[in-house]
């Protein structure tokens, strides 16, 4: 599956659009990381246990875009798009979406 | 009595640890885009038509957080407005540092050019203007690599 944020691919035709593909994911930390998070918090600085966070969900919801646009039968996502929103403090949803299209193999 | 003197540790500590913190982040950000920019990003929609590339998606993320010292620097400024410089420089750590983790992805993946990169920015914290501010900048675009 190629996935791409980019409208088309270089040098291979899209033949046939097959519309929207999306997956979302919501995580919240866990108790612990969220208190040395607190603590790491006066002083500044980078997060890590929340960057590992959101990448990990992230990842989880681009999976969920892939399962969908396999079912449809593509074989490749283009134009994809991240969008982040907070819920509550300490639970974030990530959403991506993308066009879900088929790729003829031959070169052109 | 002890509560002043609590944020005034609080402060202090957040002036000391936050700005020396800040300091090494940003000559590691300067060092670190040297050597990147022999791959640059581009806003740029179209990628060069003359050769084929192969194409990958690359991302990079940062959670990062304001210090004490900051947040209370910036709450005086509330009152008065105005530029909140404070928060100035920690977006834009924030920034810098995704973009290039974006391209370390890139250039794992042999990539010389990365196209189309989108930023997004978002608030991790909430909308609850007591807590600390921490920000999420995720960058993302389409590594090519020349076949």
């Amino acid at each position: 599956m190629l996935i791409s944020n980019l409208e088309f691919m270089t040098g291979r035709k899209v033949t046939k659009h097959l519309g929207l593909v999306q997956g979302s994911s919501v995580r919240a930390k866990h108790a612990g990381r969220d208190i040395m998070s607190g603590i790491k918090n006066m002083f500044g600085g980078e997060l890590t246990a929340y960057t590992e966070l959101l990448q990990e969900s992230r990842e989880e919801a681009t999976e969920r875009m892939i399962e969908q646009a396999r079912s449809v039968g593509a074989n490749a996502v283009l134009n994809v798009r991240f969008s982040t929103s907070s819920i509550t403090a300490g639970a974030a949803e990530i959403y991506v979406y993308g066009t879900a299209v088929i790729l003829d193999e031959s070169e052109t | 009595m002890d509560q002043i003197l609590i944020v005034a540790v609080l402060v202090s500590l957040g002036y000391f640890f936050g700005r020396r913190a800040e300091k090494k982040h940003f000559i590691s950000l300067i060092e670190r885009e040297k050597v990147m920019n022999q791959l640059p990003a581009m806003a740029s929609r179209m990628p060069p038509q003359d050769n084929r590339y192969e194409q990958k998606l690359v991302s990079g993320n940062v959670v990062i957080a304001n210090d004490y010292f900051k947040t209370f620097v910036a709450g005086l400024r509330n009152l008065f407005g105005g530029k909140i410089s404070t928060y100035e420089t920690l977006l834009d750590r924030g920034r810098r540092e995704a973009v290039l983790r974006m391209k370390d992805q890139a250039q794992q993946f042999g990539a010389e050019l990365v196209f189309n990169v989108k930023y997004e920015t978002s608030s991790i914290s909430g909308q609850d203007s007591r807590k600390m501010p921490i920000i999420e900048v995720h960058a993302y675009g389409t590594a090519l690599k020349k076949l």
